[in-house]
């Protein structure tokens, strides 16, 4: 796939102190992608930094959360016809050297999830939140049919399908940009691979889960995930184009 | 007999407050003609309370009193319901709006630059 069609999509909120680092080294690695970095209701100089950064930047009027984020910037690739969106986080947790994989899985898949758990990663999560993420891996893989290690993973790409699908219906609810955004895909019949990616640990900022919303991981996500599979086939209503 | 004024004062409160809200354009008709029902209903119900008697006789209720609670309860659940429904909606569709109008501001910001005229 040609780099050219690729959107490196960054949603955005309150990164003022990594997102120039990250628009950096995305760019190095990706010279001739487009970067769209999404706003979501920065209270700080985020949407300056990246505009000075080079990228293109969408500020959304207010914050939505990564789902609405990411739901405007596969709007936008829809519009401007790229072939391909890859989601990279603004903390500076993805490794850009890892986008070249991504976007080659895409000759094979709809949609490639990057996985933090593999032989040589050094990310390890434990306690409930841990066993949320089995649970959650078990689920989706089911449902795949192939396995899903790390559905919880902002780092990922999609293909022209994907792109289709996600610029109508994308959801904004706690897990639902991460799982549940994967469990409309599956359920659409798209092709969801995975390939193993590095994790840094975050560069600025605080994780946003802290023990306590570990814990109700579990019974959110599994919540998450039966609505979703209750769905039914999804079709997308009405012509956003 | 104060039960009886209690509930027909309570109604007729109701009744009115909506009433004002509904012609201010404050409070949409559908939501309105709910609440102008169930006070209806109330204000009926403290002035004729044979009727209640009557019909929680005829379903077999042995308390007039636990009949209207439970209906009350239900109907506050049903309508408490609704609201939950028509908020969700409304959450969705003003994400949806506000992605589109982020989307439509950079639109501009490229014919601007385009334009050279910014």
């Amino acid at each position: 796939m040609s780099a050219s069609g690729v959107l490196i999509a960054i949603p955005a909120w309150n990164e003022s102190g990594s997102i120039a680092g990250v628009i950096d080294k995305v760019r190095k690695h990706q010279p001739d992608a487009n970067i769209l970095v999404v706003n979501d209701g920065s209270t700080d100089n985020t949407a300056a930094l990246a505009e000075a950064g080079g990228a293109n930047v969408v500020s959304l009027p207010f914050n939505v959360g990564v789902g609405g984020a990411m739901r405007t910037a596969f709007l936008y690739a829809k519009r401007h016809g790229y072939a391909a969106v890859v989601q990279v986080d603004a903390d500076g947790q993805h490794d850009p050297a890892d986008l070249d994989r991504l976007i080659d899985g895409l000759d094979q898949a709809d949609i490639v999830v990057g996985t933090r758990f593999h032989e040589n990663s050094m990310y390890f999560v434990g306690g409930p939140r841990r066993w949320a993420m089995v649970l959650l891996s078990k689920a989706l893989s089911w449902m795949n049919k192939r396995t899903i290690s790390d559905p919880t993973s902002g780092f990922r790409s999609a293909g022209p399908r994907a792109i289709e699908l996600f610029a109508v219906e994308y959801p904004a609810d706690y897990l639902g940009d991460t799982v549940g955004s994967l469990a409309i895909a599956i359920r659409n019949e798209l092709v969801v691979h995975e390939e193993p990616v590095t994790m840094y640990f975050r560069q600025t900022g605080r994780p946003s889960k802290n023990a306590v919303w570990s814990a109700l991981y579990l019974g959110r996500a599994t919540l998450a995930i039966i609505a979703t599979g209750l769905k039914g086939g999804y079709i997308p209503k009405g012509d956003l184009s | 007999m104060t039960a009886q004024i209690l509930g027909a004062v309570a109604a007729i409160i109701t009744f009115v407050f909506v009433f004002s809200l509904l012609r201010r354009g404050v409070l949409r008709e559908k939501y309105a003609v709910l609440w102008l029902f169930f006070s209806a209903a109330t204000l009926f119900f403290a002035l004729v309370p044979s009727a209640l008697v009557w019909i929680s006789r005829t379903i077999g209720v042995a308390e007039p009193v636990n009949l209207l609670f439970f209906v009350t309860v239900v109907l506050l659940i049903l309508v408490a319901v609704q609201l939950s429904y028509e908020l969700s909606r409304h959450e969705a569709r003003i994400r949806r709006l506000a992605e589109e109008v982020a989307l439509a501001q950079r639109q501009i910001q490229e014919l601007r630059d385009a334009d050279g005229s910014d």
